[in-house]
């Protein structure tokens, strides 16, 4: 084959390639506009969400291409330098979504979403956190009231100590606690804080609670804001305050290993063991279908029941941490525009609602619209919280917050360390990280 | 099913070759419109142009960008010199992962190479060596992130009294009655616990490299030494390890750059927590966590100046092998 006759046989071939991939894009569009979504729902939170979807998906014929991811702050930054950003997002939490919307990443919502239905429909705080620079970019579709203290009824009872009358104030959860260790000879606590990349977390809303009480909503707002000194006294007594449980191999089944090497998603599974190792669970209300999750068998009530977070200061009496999941737009089109309306509807809010799991931030999602007593008491306790608090690790930049949850581990590693990792922390602070 | 990806698929498989030989094909023809003794001279830059195109668009500019980039301040906007540099190497976290990367480097790659040239030696004198190479190369099909995963499993911990999950611990508290240790927690072992899974992966590769080199040795020289009276150990090593040495520096280089870009074991297995950070996860915690991109390519550039001394030997050995053919 000689030169002139391979060079036409590859003109012709590419000449085909290009040919085909000029026809390639127009074969594909049919039906309605598919909508990228990420988000860290896996498992039941991604099918609650799902089902939430579906409505819109029948009625508008658009399609929602949902991706779960467990690093979404990873995932997002990345797309989002590439150019590549994905329709909608659940956004890891207000300080990181305040820093997409300063670099001018999320689409403001005011004109998607009704902001009079909002109003009216939404407690005042939910729509200020979603508010940045006056704009709101991000709506918050449910909640959860953290910093609830579940227990199994009759193993607390044969342990010789009656909820029946929660707790009022920590002196009494102490009493309650004492109780059990010397009754049963058992650690009264289970605490597990390993999750991946965010290790540490489920310690530090411990602290959260501990501060809130102790210091108060103006001390914890300041702290939100970044405001508050972190190696001021008060956060330290708060840290120890939750070291007097976690570094007391007494008090914390499985000392200091368990609770770092043991997943939060587990960590509670020794509380629903016969003979039980431990008695009182730490955490905030989405933990109930891991309960279920691992042991299909428990019933609410019967089997788990919870109370609040007690007092420490009666002055604060009824102040509550609360969070929530967070959703905003970073490309915008009139389909994502009826799709985030949509989801601050109180009728696509029940569905995830019915299924359990969810609180929903929006007022016109009555309570008859739980699906049991529990899920009811701890929307109840998100209405009558006074004030709500929102979790002031996620109000603090990315940094900030991965640095508290690294903190976190060092310091049940290795209670010593307290003063170097709160010096380590507000030096982040301070240095405008 | 949407197959819009189709005809993009065909267009690289076919089209990416095809626009290459064409360019050959059109460059040669005006090439050999030149005075003859020009010819020779641009053919070969000529032929070299494409990758040389490639090598600076993915590799030079990205890197020079990241040298760049490592001199400015966390959103890149202003000049700030050094000061990245001084602060990640004053920066406590950052040296644990140095010293890390250190253990990675002679750890990882002196296990590898040791339990290789073991495992070759002693697999070419059974007769089930192919079933046994098999099984010890298993492992290279497997990604780091599967790797990981599985080795979390080996593990895992739970506390003294309760029924072990993880295998190690199993056997370590029932056979060996000693107290579970959390492995990838406990600052005396969780480094080595990491670095183990790595080797379990990359032994495999070591061997069949080293054993493919020992098939290569001539009988007669080994006959010769046992003739002349040496024992077994020491045909081994004076006669075995000095003929494999070419071949082990090629896979100790190989593994000394693989240690230097750990990653995947530590950001699957604890997160880089308990002082088990190394450089690579560092800068990527860095870069898409804290989103503080100047002091991640600082990360970077330290990363690159590690493996400069690599590429040096590596280059010299290449050059020095090319002089003696």
């Amino acid at each position: 084959m000689n030169s002139s006759r391979l060079g036409r046989l590859f003109s012709v071939a590419v000449l085909f390639s290009l040919l085909m991939a000029a026809c390639g894009p127009a074969s594909s569009s049919s039906g309605g506009k598919h909508l990228d979504v990420i988000a860290t729902w896996s498992g039941d939170e991604q099918k609650s969400f799902l089902a939430m979807v579906k409505p819109w998906e029948d009625r508008t014929g658009n399609k929602i291409d949902f991706e779960s991811t467990r690093d979404v702050n990873a995932l997002l930054t990345t797309r989002i330098q590439a150019g590549n950003p994905p329709d909608l997002a659940g956004l890891p939490g207000p300080g990181q979504m305040a820093q997409f919307a300063k670099q001018g990443k999320l689409v403001a919502l005011d004109s998607a979403v009704d902001m009079s239905a909002m109003n009216s429909q939404y407690g005042q705080n939910w729509v200020k956190l979603g508010t940045v620079n006056g704009k709101l970019v991000g709506i918050f579709i449910k909640a959860s009231i953290k910093g609830l203290i579940y227990y199994d009824p009759k193993n607390i009872s044969s342990a010789g100590v009656d909820f029946s009358t929660p707790p009022k104030t920590w002196d009494d959860m102490v009493t309650a606690y004492s109780t059990i260790r010397q009754k049963t000879g058992q650690t009264p606590w289970c605490i597990g804080v390993e999750s991946g990349s965010a290790s540490g977390w489920p310690g530090t809303d411990w602290v959260k609670d501990f501060f809130l009480r102790q210091a108060g909503p103006t001390a914890y707002e300041a702290w939100g804001a970044a405001q508050e000194p972190w190696n001021s006294p008060e956060m330290k007594t708060a840290w120890q305050s939750f070291g007097s449980v976690v570094n007391n191999p007494n008090l914390t089944y499985g000392g200091k290993n368990y609770v770092l090497a043991t997943s939060f998603m587990t960590a509670f599974d020794p509380m629903f063991q016969s003979p039980p190792k431990c008695y009182l669970h730490h955490q905030a209300s989405f933990i109930t279908s891991f309960f279920t999750h691992d042991f299909p068998s428990l019933q609410p009530n019967t089997d788990f029941n919870f109370f609040g977070f007690p007092d420490i200061n009666a002055q604060y009496s009824g102040a509550q941490v609360v969070a929530g999941d967070l959703f905003g737009m970073f490309k915008d089109s009139p389909q994502a525009r009826d799709f985030i309306k949509y989801l601050t509807t109180p009728d696509a809010q029940k569905i995830w609602v019915k299924r359990g799991g969810a609180i929903s931030p929006n007022k016109l999602v009555t309570l008859d619209n739980y699906p049991d007593s529990q899920s009811k008491q701890a929307a109840k306790l998100l209405l009558a919280a006074n004030p709500p608090e929102f979790d002031a690790g996620d109000l603090q930049d990315n940094a900030l917050q991965k640095a508290f949850f690294d903190g976190m581990t060092q310091y049940i590693g290795n209670p010593g360390q307290l003063d170097s990792i709160l010096n380590h922390l507000e030096q982040l602070r301070t240095s405008g990280a | 099913m949407n197959l819009a990806w189709i005809p993009y698929l065909i267009a690289a498989v076919v089209g990416v070759p095809a626009v290459l030989v064409l360019y050959i094909l059109a460059t040669d023809w005006l090439i050999r419109r030149l005075p003859d003794d020009l010819q020779p001279r641009l053919r070969p830059w000529v032929w070299v142009a494409p990758a040389l195109v490639l090598v600076t668009a993915l590799l030079i500019y990205p890197m020079v960008a990241t040298a760049w980039i490592s001199l400015l301040s966390k959103d890149g906007t202003q000049f700030v010199g050094l000061a990245n540099f001084g602060h990640v190497l004053t920066d406590n976290s950052v040296l644990i992962a140095i010293r890390n990367n250190i253990y990675w480097l002679v750890f990882y790659t002196g296990l590898v190479l040791v339990l290789g040239l073991i495992l070759a030696v002693l697999a070419d004198r059974v007769p089930y060596e192919g079933p046994v190479k098999s099984l010890i190369f298993m492992p290279m099909a497997i990604s780091f992130v599967a790797a990981g995963v599985i080795w979390r499993f080996m593990y895992s911990y739970q506390p003294p009294g309760a029924p072990q999950t993880g295998t190690l611990n199993a056997v370590w508290s029932s056979i060996l009655q000693q107290q579970p240790i959390a492995w990838l927690i406990d600052h005396r072992v969780n480094n080595f616990a990491l670095i183990f899974a790595a080797v379990w992966v990359w032994t495999g590769f070591a061997m069949v490299i080293t054993s493919a080199a020992l098939k290569g040795i001539p009988p007669e020289l080994l006959e010769a030494a046992r003739v002349d009276g040496a024992t077994e150990l020491q045909v081994f090593f004076r006669v075995t390890v000095p003929l494999l040495a070419p071949t082990l520096t090629v896979i100790g280089t190989t593994l000394v750059i693989f240690a230097l870009k750990a990653f995947d074991i530590v950001y699957v297995m604890t997160g880089g927590l308990y002082d088990t950070d190394v450089m690579a996860r560092r800068m990527y915690g860095e870069m898409f966590n804290n989103q503080n991109f100047g002091t991640s390519a600082a990360i970077a550039m330290l990363l690159l100046l590690a493996v400069v001394p690599v590429l040096i030997f590596n280059l010299r050995r290449f050059q020095f092998q090319e002089a003696i053919r």
